[in-house]
């Protein structure tokens, strides 16, 4: 196994167990950190082909995705303050009536 | 295979980081599992010679967005129910389409990466190149990420803020 294969076969078990992660944990901060999960596992295959290819473009994009995760960090967490001050609860089973 | 072994040794570091997250009971060891996750893909970045990536994941990931979190898990009430039960009614389910997924994405790497030609050696990645091309040619996109950015802070203080303005024309 060279280090290509290890790292997408790691990038494989990385994005499945941050998709199990958000299935199947209750609270709302823990699905947003294996979200983060899945996109760092994204970011590992795209970082792996590009230092592969030593092209520049890839870490180029690699680095604008980080800048779009911090951005979505920065839109998802007061989203989930919000819902924590109006049903008192991180529990996501709470949020299955969403009303305004 | 020795010069691999570094490789091996933050693959399983991240692997076992990834672990924890779905195993812990409080949201804080569940951060403090990413963040050992992150921190061991920016040492496998570093071994692969994307210094730059590395050091970015360092600064942006655990720098900026980690510790963000781990100050929203202090801000928030330490007896919520969710931090009891961990799992949702979702849990076997969940972890049988993960097992699902990750037998189909391994079937199809393994005959993918098997039937493809191996590569010539790895030109090197330098931080010049990477720079000029990073300026020259994608200067546009950023520029756009500086007003994604502004537009997510505005969004940001408009969630919190519409609601607060709210309650207060309620009371």
């Amino acid at each position: 196994m060279n280090s290509t294969e290890l790292l997408i076969a790691l990038s494989v078990a990385l994005f499945t167990l941050g998709l199990t992660g958000v299935i199947i944990r209750r609270n709302a901060i823990v699905m947003l950190m294996c979200m983060e999960l899945m996109v760092n596992a994204a970011i590992l295959s795209l970082v792996t082909f590009a230092a592969r290819a030593a092209s520049a473009s890839g870490a180029v994009l690699a680095l604008l995705v980080f800048v779009v995760a911090a951005a979505e960090i920065a839109i998802a967490i007061p989203i989930v303050l919000l819902l924590v001050r109006q049903r008192r609860t991180l529990d996501v089973g709470a949020y299955s009536k969403l009303g305004g | 295979m020795t010069e691999l072994l570094p490789l091996y040794g933050f693959s399983a570091a991240a692997l076992a980081g990834a672990v924890a997250m779905l195993i812990a009971r409080h949201p804080m060891r569940v951060a403090l599992a990413l963040i050992a996750t992150m921190l061991s893909l920016a040492g496998i970045y570093a071994l692969l010679g994307v210094h730059v990536i590395a050091i970015f994941q360092v600064l942006i990931y655990v720098g900026a967005i980690m510790v963000f979190m781990v100050f929203v898990i202090m801000l928030l009430d330490a007896r919520d129910p969710s931090y009891l039960q961990r799992y949702s009614r979702l849990l076997a389910p969940g972890v049988l389409l993960g097992a699902l997924l990750a037998s189909g994405l391994g079937h199809t790497l393994a005959h993918r990466l098997a039937a493809a030609a191996p590569s010539a050696a790895p030109a090197d990645f330098h931080l010049q190149p990477f720079s000029a091309e990073f300026l020259r040619a994608y200067w546009l996109q950023f520029e756009l990420t500086s007003v994604l950015l502004i537009a997510a802070v505005v969004a940001a203080i408009a969630v919190l803020r519409g609601r607060a303005g709210r309650e207060g024309r309620d009371e």
